[in-house]
């Protein structure tokens, strides 16, 4: 007998990838990811959903992913954004901003990425909430789409603001119609899409009708500062989804760490929800702009080699 | 009768320890190349020879796993290597890891019957000796520990630091089917995300893993126990999904489903480590260029940000960097930082340098390397323009009266506030359990500080669990990390061959 799932393994061109999470060690007989579907979105965001069984099982709206595109890669967090236990895939949306996005960009359906570890991070709360506004900007409406849906299913009601700068940059409005939420307000910066202006619009409408008992915000540091700036008139309890830089993911190193309450937090262990009226917004942006420079150039040294003509 | 094989007992040598071949300071502290040399044959045999091979050999009880030193040693002396890495591999499965970064002159060196009247045997370099010669063999040349037969049960062990790959080895030679699974996307622990190359070659690591593997342990990264499984789907039946899904495959289908791994291990081992950094808690502690040592150390060894952009992640150069710590992780922190390219490198300690807990070799090593040593210093606050570390404040310490544990507490100076000058904060105060495993199960007894709370051979308060290393005793040495993993094997096997 011995070791019963070595015998049990499938070959890989049967299509069936079995069991494993990982990669086996050494590298001679990897597991891999294999990217199963992807779609472009926008001109910068993707779809893509990747092969992951045992991750598919665990996932729960609000958790995140760590992966490495490829051998020498960076370990970047993702957020689901949709999965499925049966078939075995979790899926993510993401928008190019540096190398690794663009990197990732490029993997088509059937190649691999090098890792995928998760699901990570505390997943948000959903139960008993009463009214409540979603606001996802830009890239984090991938992420307020399953908190939104988490939430409707759970009984809330949801109304979800989503925020782009123009019509081309909006994503998943078609998705979020099919939810069964009571209301989808779309907002761009110049009006090509939708009402014309900032999410914190129709948030401030909300709150002052009284509308809604708490609000999620999810998208860009200083958008989830200023929406939690403006419930904060109004007492509306709000939770943010904070987006601090990540090395492990797994509370090791604290790159994560962030200012709630005068307190001390890692964003990947405690979070990644925490109350908005709490969080110090400043230290954030700043911290996400430590590497900047490094960015710039990995960035344009992989531009370089790329052929592509993304953004 | 057989006449008394044991050499007769040598008379104390005259001959001062051998020093071990080092590169020159000044060019190694400009790379990640290894530091240490190693004994070529002749210092090896040189070295051997001030053994006196007691007839009481005080050195093994300085040993925490009680490698039987005398006779290894013995073999040298006899220029049978083979036989010197058997004696070593029957107590410690890493002895090219052991001979470079246990602290000796704490453990076995510190109880040889000649340090008493000048230096002990360099026990370590010996070992070190034999476990590179070792690896310099062609691997179907090496030793391979006879593997028993398959005894048909299985052990998952949670974590691949020192606990947890000696633990598999130990259980794999037993005949157990063994199944590591690592959270990281390498294997290895705090011997690849730590300790830095140039201290310990991460080659010589994977080695070891490659022996591992070849003798079927099978090894999953990317898989965090707590969160891609709970401890108790380790131990759970197969799911009855699962199981359909497994006979469906086993029928040759070749419908494209995935199946769930089968888990329903008969026996757990977590060897988890420590990972939780800890922070001073003074303000300032936020800012860009302040770092953990384990962030710091991660982005440059696990994630190879020495070699960016070829490795695409980043780590901020810092040119005048604060190290505030004194164990062997601020040394690490230090010694990076100035192959970093650091112009001036600060070691930042609330004691003096006889307290510290790093290895006096590390300690030497850095002073050598131009790390300046800023003792009975206590950091008040780190200084910020921007969002970026422009400086600390640190207060003068004393050495007040002997406290409890015989260590000397150190005290305020009321006063002495003076400012460090720097662009970079690392902060190596020690970790602390990491919770996401632990919180994962509730039954699962902690210690009042998180760690988990098991016996002398590992048995946690759910059976069928064990746990050493790190995640027990807080943060320790690798070679007691080791001996934890290899005590539980024994216990976890005595238990199997019971059910
Ligand atoms: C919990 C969490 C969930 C996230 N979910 C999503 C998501 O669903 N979709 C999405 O498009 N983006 C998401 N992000 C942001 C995403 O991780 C970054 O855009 C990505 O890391 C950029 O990598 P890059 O190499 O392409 O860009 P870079 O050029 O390296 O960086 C561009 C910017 O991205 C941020 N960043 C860089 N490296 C990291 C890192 N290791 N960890 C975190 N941020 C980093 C920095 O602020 C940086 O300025 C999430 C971030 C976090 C922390
Ligand atoms: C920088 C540094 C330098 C050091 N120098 C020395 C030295 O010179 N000499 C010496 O003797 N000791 C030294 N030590 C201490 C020594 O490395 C540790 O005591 C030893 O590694 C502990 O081994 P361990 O197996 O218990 O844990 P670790 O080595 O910490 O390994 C634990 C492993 O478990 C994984 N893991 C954690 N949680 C999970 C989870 N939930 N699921 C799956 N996997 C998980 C981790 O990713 C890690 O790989 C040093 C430590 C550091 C940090
Ligand atoms: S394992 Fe460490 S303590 Fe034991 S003999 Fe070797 S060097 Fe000494
Ligand atoms: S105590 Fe020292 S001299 Fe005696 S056997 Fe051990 S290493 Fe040799
Ligand atoms: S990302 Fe390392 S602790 Fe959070």
């Amino acid at each position: 007998m011995g070791r019963p799932f070595a015998r049990r393994r499938p070959p890989r061109d049967a299509g069936v990838y079995c069991h494993l999470p990982a990669r086996l060690v050494p590298k001679g007989r990897p597991v891999p990811f294999p990217v199963v579907q992807k779609r472009q979105l926008s001109d910068a965001v993707f779809e893509m959903a990747v092969e992951a069984p045992a991750v598919a099982r665990k996932v729960r709206p609000g958790q995140f992913l760590m992966l490495r595109v490829g051998e020498n890669g960076e370990r970047i967090p993702l957020t689901f954004s949709d999965w499925d236990a049966e078939q075995g895939w979790v899926r993510f949306i993401f928008m190019v901003v540096g190398k690794t996005t663009h990197e990732l960009s490029h993997r088509s359906v059937g190649e691999d990425i090098a890792d995928l570890v998760g699901p990570l991070g505390r997943p948000t709360h959903l139960e008993g909430l009463g009214r409540v506004a979603v606001v996802g900007g830009g890239v984090g409406a991938a992420v307020a789409y399953p908190v939104a849906r988490g939430m409707a299913e759970a009984g809330a009601e949801v109304t979800v603001i989503l925020g782009a700068r123009n019509a081309d940059l909006l994503i998943l409005g078609d998705q979020f119609e099919k939810l069964p939420i009571s209301q989808l307000v779309v907002m761009t910066d110049d009006g090509s899409e939708g009402r014309k202006g900032l999410v914190t619009e129709p948030l401030k409408e909300l709150c002052e009708a009284a509308a809604i008992d708490r609000a999620m915000a999810i998208g860009p540091a200083i958008m989830m500062k200023f929406c939690s700036a403006t419930t904060r008139a109004y007492a509306v309890p709000t939770t943010v989804s904070l987006n601090p830089i990540m090395v492990d993911g797994t509370g090791m190193c604290g790159a994560c760490r962030v200012s709630v309450g005068g307190e001390t937090k890692f964003g990947c262990v405690d979070g990644p929800d925490f109350d908005g009226h709490l969080v110090d917004f400043e230290e954030l942006m700043s911290r996400q702009r430590t590497y900047a420079d490094d960015e710039r150039e990995a960035d344009a040294a992989y531009r370089k080699e790329c052929s592509c003509n993304l953004t | 009768m057989q006449p008394d094989v044991t050499p007769a007992r040598r008379r104390p040598s005259k001959e001062p320890r051998h020093a071990m071949p080092e590169r020159d300071a000044l060019q190694r502290a400009q790379d990640f190349v290894e530091v240490g040399l190693g004994y070529p044959e002749e210092l090896a045999r040189a070295e051997a020879e001030r053994c006196l091979q007691c007839k009481n050999p005080t050195c093994i009880e300085g040993c925490p796993v009680n490698i039987d030193i005398k006779r290894f040693i013995g073999d040298i002396l006899e220029g049978d290597y083979a036989a010197g890495v058997r004696t070593l591999k029957e107590r410690n499965a890493l002895p090219a890891v052991c001979g470079r970064v246990c602290p000796q002159e704490e453990q076995c060196e510190k109880a040889c019957i000649l340090a008493k009247k000048s230096e002990p045997v360099a026990i370590g370099r010996l070992e070190r000796f034999l476990g590179d010669w070792e690896l310099a063999r062609e691997a179907s040349e090496r030793e391979r520990p006879e593997v028993a037969e398959p005894s048909g049960k299985r052990v998952a062990v949670v974590g691949s630091g020192p606990a947890g790959l000696a633990c598999a080895g130990e259980l794999a030679r037993l005949g157990h089917a063994v199944t590591v699974f690592e959270s990281l996307h390498a294997p290895g622990g705090v011997l690849v995300y730590g300790i830095p190359e140039f201290r310990l070659p991460k080659s010589i690591v994977q080695a070891e893993i490659d022996a591992l593997v070849a003798m079927g342990v099978e090894i999953v990264t990317d898989a965090v126990v707590g969160a891609t499984y709970t401890l108790g789907e380790l131990m759970d039946e197969l799911p009855a999904s699962a199981a359909r899904e497994a006979s469906l495959l086993d029928a040759g289908s070749s419908r494209s489903a995935p199946c769930i791994r089968e888990l329903g291990f008969d026996a757990v081992f977590i060897g988890a480590g420590a990972g939780l950094p800890l922070f001073l808690g003074v303000p300032g502690e936020n800012l860009n260029g302040v770092y953990s040592a384990n962030e710091f150390l991660t982005r440059v060894n696990l994630m190879k940000a020495y070699d960016f952009p070829k490795h695409d992640t980043p780590v901020w150069r810092g040119r005048k960097v604060a190290v505030v710590g004194g164990g062997n992780v601020a040394m690490d922190s230090a010694r990076t930082a100035k192959r970093l390219g650091a112009e001036e490198v600060f070691l930042v300690y609330r004691r003096t340098e006889d307290e510290m807990p790093a290895r006096k070799e590390e300690v030497h090593h850095a002073r050598e390397e131009g790390i300046d040593f800023k003792m009975l210093c206590s950091p008040l606050e780190i200084l910020g323009h921007d969002g970026w570390v422009t400086g600390m404040t640190a207060t003068r310490m004393e050495l007040g009266p002997a406290d409890d544990s015989g260590r000397r507490a150190p005290v305020c100076v009321v006063g002495s506030d003076f400012t460090i000058d720097c662009d970079t904060v690392i902060v190596a105060l020690g970790t602390r359990a990491n919770p996401v495993l632990t919180s994962s199960a509730e039954e699962l007894e902690l210690t009042r500080r998180g760690y988990i709370a098991a016996d002398e051979d590992g048995a946690t308060s759910i059976p069928g669990i064990w746990a050493g290393g790190d995640i027990v005793t807080g943060s320790a040495t690798v070679i007691k990390a080791m001996g934890a993993g290899k005590r539980s094997a024994s216990a976890i096997h005595d238990r199997l061959a019971v059910s």
